[in-house]
């Protein structure tokens, strides 16, 4: 009889405090816990009481990583609730803010956290010395995507100028021309990044997921769309709650989501990309064809991929939008607050970011609920570790730790943003 | 010639939400030649690889919120030459200090899952309540000119240069428009430290304090004359409590409009 535990305290390489614990008792595993200890933050509970052009400001800082996704939910779930759309040059400008979050965070991902993985290194530092081209032309595509979150946002981090409504200001036409030379060398690097990372070793390692994401009729999605599945699942957002729930665990500061009916799911790159490969542009969708990722692809690891395809549709379709940007009149569409209960939902770089208001007369907020892509992702990254371990037992212990965080760092997890839908509990000191 | 040792640099990470650190992954430019100087010895979120104390910079994210953090920032500090705190989390508390005004009795009511699972403590507070912090940078997140200019101060042994004014002077510099005279949007900038650049201002909006309260701010009367304009109680109470609330100025100036 032959028991091992493959324990990682401190997970290093992700965006906030977990950690991974796999008991192994002969061949089989006993317990899998994918820990997280990072303290919770109670965001729902003081959004109470704020004011409703607030919420893309104080949900912003759930996340340093991808606040454009906090701010862009928060926002689309209070017009939900006004019954306002925001159409025409505003919107595209949504999208465009998009863009350039799913670059920079994505470039993070892929190059500093990610990559070092599959070539042995502990960081990007020490990449950087036997692979200075690649992670030079990584950093600029990354900073490319700041450059973009700052022009419109204001800032890279924590951004200013989106509102419910529109902007507060929104960029000539000058100001955006500057950044296509950019944006054009960018999506150049990220066709790079694709070529690179298909030469990557990937473990052979497959499961039947059920994928979760938006759909819109005509775009990849960043903003609108129904929520539909690789099993069946076809909704409004507004049916969120009706169809995924909530579990709360001892070893976690999260809460576990699954769908009511089927279990755990799956969210983020690899899952957007499977339900809206035909919604890609035609160099993405080449480009993924010729790395060998044609869908459905199924093997986790090989989201660092998809990540780079999903980059350079982001180059792509930020061009068409500054090719075709006309300033709008008006930085903003009037808005008529009113009580009632908004939600909105859109595609974070990790998944699905889920927001829901509830708004009284004097645009206060009386109620919140935010559920986070991580926490979604959370008990189907335990099921992957449960799968992948087994094989794989006669590696050296040393080596099977490194994979296991691997199998967590496939999800880009962002354990900051799963621990803040928790409520409130107090020691009473 | 002796090859210099490179100083060692640690980033660690409280109750936060990250942003502060990937300020210093944000530095695409520099990153590169940051590495080259200073020796990054222990950075969870950029590398698995730790190297032992004692380091020579400590940069500090987040606040303490439990009672496990309360004692790990003092294994922080006695690992530390020199520790700089970053960001409105690690020098105010940071939004999650919206806790500490409110009753706790009133939130334990609340629903909750399975609150046993989950220890906190009922503030938070920032670094500088529970060991002595040599430096701090300001901002919700920080700025990344602010925080190249205090490692190279550090590395040069000079002083930092990190300004103590107001927001407003900043907006002068840049040649802003007062919005707070020209159109009235409440503007926090009078009171407000400066380092964002007059960044709120530039995009026709309103400063609303994430830089937390400069040298001697005088926010009574900022308070009094927007009151003057017509504000209510309610929205004074909101503009002081939010990403610096549990700042003292601040702080004090909030509980003034929560009758």
């Amino acid at each position: 009889m032959r028991n091992r535990t493959v324990k990682v305290d401190y997970l290093a390489r992700v965006e906030g405090e977990g950690g991974i614990l796999v008991k192994i008792k002969e061949k089989s595993i006993t317990d899998v816990q994918f820990n997280i200890f990072e303290p919770p933050r109670f965001f729902e509970a003081f959004l109470r009481g704020r004011h409703y052009t607030e919420a893309p400001d104080i949900t912003a800082r759930i996340c340093g990583i991808c606040p454009i996704a906090y701010q862009m939910s928060a926002i689309h779930a209070m017009e939900h609730a006004f019954g306002v759309t925001v159409d025409g040059q505003l919107r595209a400008l949504r999208r465009l803010v998009y863009c350039g979050e799913w670059i920079e965070s994505h470039a993070l991902h892929v190059s500093m956290l990610h990559a070092p993985d599959f070539l042995g290194y502990q960081d990007v530092i020490q990449m950087a010395k036997d692979h200075p081209e690649t992670v030079k032309q990584a950093l600029q595509l990354k900073k490319t995507g700041n450059e973009l979150v700052a022009l419109l946002g204001g800032r890279e981090i924590h951004p200013i100028n989106l509102r419910v409504g529109g902007f507060h200001r929104v960029p000539t036409h000058r100001e955006l021309k500057l950044l296509a030379d950019r944006l054009n060398r960018a999506r150049e690097a990220a066709l790079n990044m694709v070529r690179w990372t298909a030469t990557f070793p990937f473990p052979d390692f497959e499961r039947d997921y059920e994928f979760v994401g938006l759909r819109h009729e005509a775009e990849y999605p960043f903003n609108e769309g129904r929520l539909v599945s690789s099993k069946g699942l076809n909704i409004a957002v507004s049916e969120y709650e009706n169809h995924f729930v909530e579990e709360h665990v001892e070893h976690s500061n999260a809460l576990h989501c699954v769908l009511r009916e089927r279990g755990p799911y799956f969210v983020g790159p690899l899952a957007r990309y499977n339900l809206n490969f035909d919604r890609l542009t035609p160099t993405a969708q080449e480009v993924a064809r010729a790395a060998g990722i044609a869908p459905p692809c199924n093997n986790p690891f090989k989201s660092i991929i998809v990540r780079s395809v999903e980059m350079v549709y982001a180059c792509e379709e930020a061009l068409r939008i500054i090719n075709g940007y006309e300033p709008p009149a008006r930085s903003m569409v009037e808005l008529n607050p009113r009580s009632g209960v908004g939600c909105g939902c859109t595609e974070a770089p990790r998944g699905i970011l889920y927001h829901r208001y509830r708004v009284n007369e004097k645009g206060i907020i009386t109620d919140a609920r935010i559920v986070a892509p991580t926490s979604q992702n959370q008990k189907t990254m335990e099921l992957d570790l449960r799968h992948f371990v087994p094989d794989r037992l006669d590696i050296p212990h040393e080596r099977l730790t490194w994979q296991c965080e691997q199998v967590i760092r496939n999800y880009d997890p962002c354990i900051s943003c799963a621990t803040h839908f928790l409520r409130l509990d107090f020691d009473g000191t | 010639m002796k090859k210099e040792k490179k100083p060692k640099l640690a980033v660690w990470k409280f109750s936060s939400c990250d942003g502060c650190q990937l300020s210093l992954l944000d530095c695409e430019d520099e990153l590169l030649t940051i590495a080259d100087r200073i020796e990054i010895a222990n950075f969870r979120e950029a590398s698995r690889q730790v190297l032992r104390g004692p380091y020579d910079i400590s940069l500090v994210e987040g606040s303490i919120t439990t009672p496990h953090d309360a004692e790990r920032i003092h294994q922080v500090r006695r690992a530390s030459k020199f520790l700089v705190t970053i960001g409105a989390c690690a020098t105010a508390g940071g939004i999650q200090a919206l806790r500490n005004f409110k009753d706790v009795k009133e939130f334990v009511s609340l629903v909750y899952a399975t609150p046993s699972y989950i220890e906190t403590l009922n503030k938070s507070t920032p670094i500088a309540d529970h060991v002595f912090v040599d430096f701090e940078l300001r901002g919700c997140p920080i700025s990344k000119t602010q925080l190249i200019d205090v490692l190279g101060a550090l590395l040069v042994g000079r002083k930092p240069t990190t300004p103590t004014y107001s927001v407003c002077v900043e907006c002068k510099q840049r040649g802003i428009v007062c919005g707070l005279v020209a159109f009235g949007p409440p503007c926090m900038g009078p009171v407000t430290q400066a380092g964002c650049n007059a960044l709120c201002p530039s995009y026709h909006r309103g400063c609303y304090g994430c830089f937390g309260p400069k040298e001697t701010p005088n926010t009574s009367a900022l308070a009094s004359y927007w009151r003057g304009l017509g504000m209510k109680n309610d929205e004074l109470l909101r503009l002081h409590r939010s990403y610096n609330a549990y700042a003292e100025p601040f702080r004090k100036e909030s509980e003034a409009h929560e009758k």
